[in-house]
């Protein structure tokens, strides 16, 4: 499988830390690509490298096979990336709808959109379509978000991002403040995303999840990629072991 | 409640008619006007004759008209989580700046009162921008950028004028505008209601309305979706200045003088009107509707202990007294909404 969305020789230095050390990351079309590690091996770095979060020192960053470079958040969005963020990123004073499509409003036809009036109704109605499409556990689109259970939130930033994303969704822990039932729902709906034919990145510190919904796993240690598994051929032993370090092959290098 | 499929029907998509009665009864702005309504009441019992009478309605509703203009900027302010303390120095420079060219040019006509006007208007835009400015780009905090402000903008007016008020409102302002009436309602109230009713479109209806309570309720995520925050905080500030200065020549058409020494607490009173209707100083939430009932209450109670005789200073006592209790209340309930108390049946 050709990458979509791939980097090589990306760098990052913070002072004297080296977040990444010509780290390497390939994802295609249609495969959920987990990413793991241990506590500072670099996932966050990456992610927020891969998505126009932070800038890198050096490396090259491919998109559908050409160079692309993203000085904001927002560059990435306009090519159908998105990320779901560990700290959702959603304003609790809005609701539902209203967060799904902020930044991205839908206007009013005619005049009135040209003076910036919204069309409320129609977002609340394409949101709640769109909820109901990921099984989420939101009952009500015109309730704040600071107002909602978190496993509700959770579900409003993945519906979000899902919504918007054409070509990679990102998803830095999606389930780790969920229950049971809502992290099930979580893994159904990156199945969904990735049967769309968009590729998912999925940052995870739970190996039993990651065995579940990941085609592959790669492994970060000390900012860089130490191995690449398929999920299929390979255990929990083998993850913790190669981000531990306790067995180094396959790409050590690379 | 407890399913586990949901088809779409079952997600609520409008507040429905209960819905509806729920979230309006949990708006702060709407417990603020039952105490606007409660205080009215006591003084239109105790003094009937006087105090619910058409002139004393009019007269209440001619005092605010100033300051709800400048309310209307103040509240975008505030909901970004920011403050405006600059308010009233900048009202002064723009009046003082309009009075002094329309001076200058001396007639009592129209095109004087409107270059006054233009003028007001433009100085006021040039300090709200600026204050935006240092707010966004500098990353001054807003208070200490507005109380700079405030400072150096009072004290530009005194120099220009060497401290001394200037009397010079051409006849057509204060003709018209001034002392003018429609239908028996004053054109300043007039003016000020259709600023406070545009106001309140743009904020609850517009886009540039939705980003501003998304700047306040969370900056970072606003920016992440690409609102480009900085710009819409300078046109914020930039609002909030162009209202201070079009309070300015309103001013200037009221009381036919610039107020030099009349507003250092403008701005402290405007503030205290906007949180008591129930924007947060926090950010993210507010209403139009609940600045101009937070302003009623001091004017009500300023009208009402003159007519039933009580001294007139209880109204600065009594409406501290309301500003604590107002945002006790609305901590409380935002207490329980984090709580998750608010999601229920609301």
């Amino acid at each position: 499988m050709s990458a979509l969305f791939e980097a090589h020789n990306l760098s990052r230095r913070f002072g004297r830390v080296q977040a990444l050390d010509h780290a390497e990351f390939d994802v295609g079309a249609g495969e959920v690509v987990a990413l793991i590690g241990d506590n500072g091996a670099g996932k966050s770095t990456l992610v927020k490298a891969l998505t126009g979060n932070l800038d890198i020192d050096e490396g090259e960053i491919l998109f559908e096979g050409s160079p692309i470079h993203f000085t904001t958040p927002h560059d990435a969005s306009e090519v159908g990336i998105e990320v779901v963020h560990q700290d959702l990123a959603l304003a609790p004073h809005l609701d539902s709808a209203e967060n799904m499509f902020l930044g991205r409003e839908l206007m009013r036809p005619g005049i009135l959109g040209k003076l910036g009036f919204m069309d409320n109704s129609a977002m609340r109605q394409k949101a709640a379509v769109a909820f109901s499409e990921l099984g989420s556990a939101v009952r009500s689109v015109v309730v704040p978000v600071g107002a909602m259970s978190g496993g509700q939130k959770q579900s409003v930033a993945i519906a979000r991002s899902v919504a918007w994303a054409n070509k990679v969704l990102f998803l830095d822990e999606p389930t780790a403040a969920l229950g049971v039932v809502q992290t099930k729902n979580v893994l159904e709906t990156i199945k969904k995303v990735r049967d769309r034919g968009l590729a998912v990145v999925l940052i995870s510190h739970s190996m039993p999840h990651v065995l579940e919904v990941a085609d592959r796993v790669q492994v970060l240690r000390l900012g860089r990629r130490v191995a690449t598994y398929r999920a299929a051929d390979t255990s929990v032993e083998e993850l913790v072991g190669a981000m531990t370090g306790a067995l180094d092959k396959k790409e050590g290098a690379a | 409640m407890t399913t586990t499929s949901t088809p779409p029907q079952t997600i609520e998509t409008t507040a429905s008619h209960d819905g509806l009665l729920e979230r309006i009864k949990s708006m702060q702005s709407v417990w603020i006007l039952g105490v606007l309504v409660v205080i009215v009441a006591v003084f239109g019992a105790l003094s009937p004759t006087t105090f619910l009478t058409a002139g004393n309605i009019t007269n209440i509703a001619q005092n605010v008209s100033i300051w709800a203009v400048l309310a209307v900027g103040m509240t975008f302010v505030i909901i970004t989580s920011g403050i405006d303390l600059s308010v009233g120095s900048v009202l002064v420079v723009s009046s003082v700046v309009a009075a002094k060219s329309m001076d200058a040019m001396g007639g009592q006509g129209w095109s004087t009162a409107l270059i006054g006007l233009v003028l007001a208007v433009i100085v006021g835009l040039g300090w709200g921008i600026l204050n935006g400015f240092l707010v966004a780009k500098a990353k001054v905090p807003p208070l200490i950028v507005t109380l700079g402000t405030l400072s150096v903008a009072l004290g530009i007016a005194q120099i220009i004028t060497g401290g001394l008020d200037i009397r010079a409102a051409p006849d057509v302002l204060q003709d018209n505008i001034g002392y003018g009436r429609l239908a028996g309602i004053p054109a300043i109230t007039i003016i000020a209601l259709i600023v406070v009713v545009v106001g309140g479109i743009v904020l609850h209806r517009t886009r540039f309305g939705r980003y501003t309570y998304a700047i306040g309720s969370n900056e970072v995520s606003a920016r992440r979706v690409g609102i480009n925050v900085d710009r819409k905080l300078i046109q914020i500030y930039a609002l909030s200045g162009l209202l201070a200065g079009f309070a300015g020549i309103l001013s200037l058409a009221q009381y036919g003088t610039t107020t030099i020494a009349g507003q250092s607490l403008t701005n402290l009173n405007v503030i205290a009107a906007v949180v008591i209707g129930g924007t947060s100083i926090f950010g993210g939430q507010g209403s139009m509707f609940g600045s101009m009932v937070g302003l009623f209450i001091p004017a009500v109670l300023q009208s009402g202990f003159v007519i039933i005789g009580v001294s007139p200073y209880w109204q600065t006592v009594a409406v501290g007294t309301i500003l604590i209790a107002a945002v006790y209340v609305d901590q409380q309930r935002r207490a329980a909404a984090t709580r998750g108390k608010g999601v229920s049946t609301a």
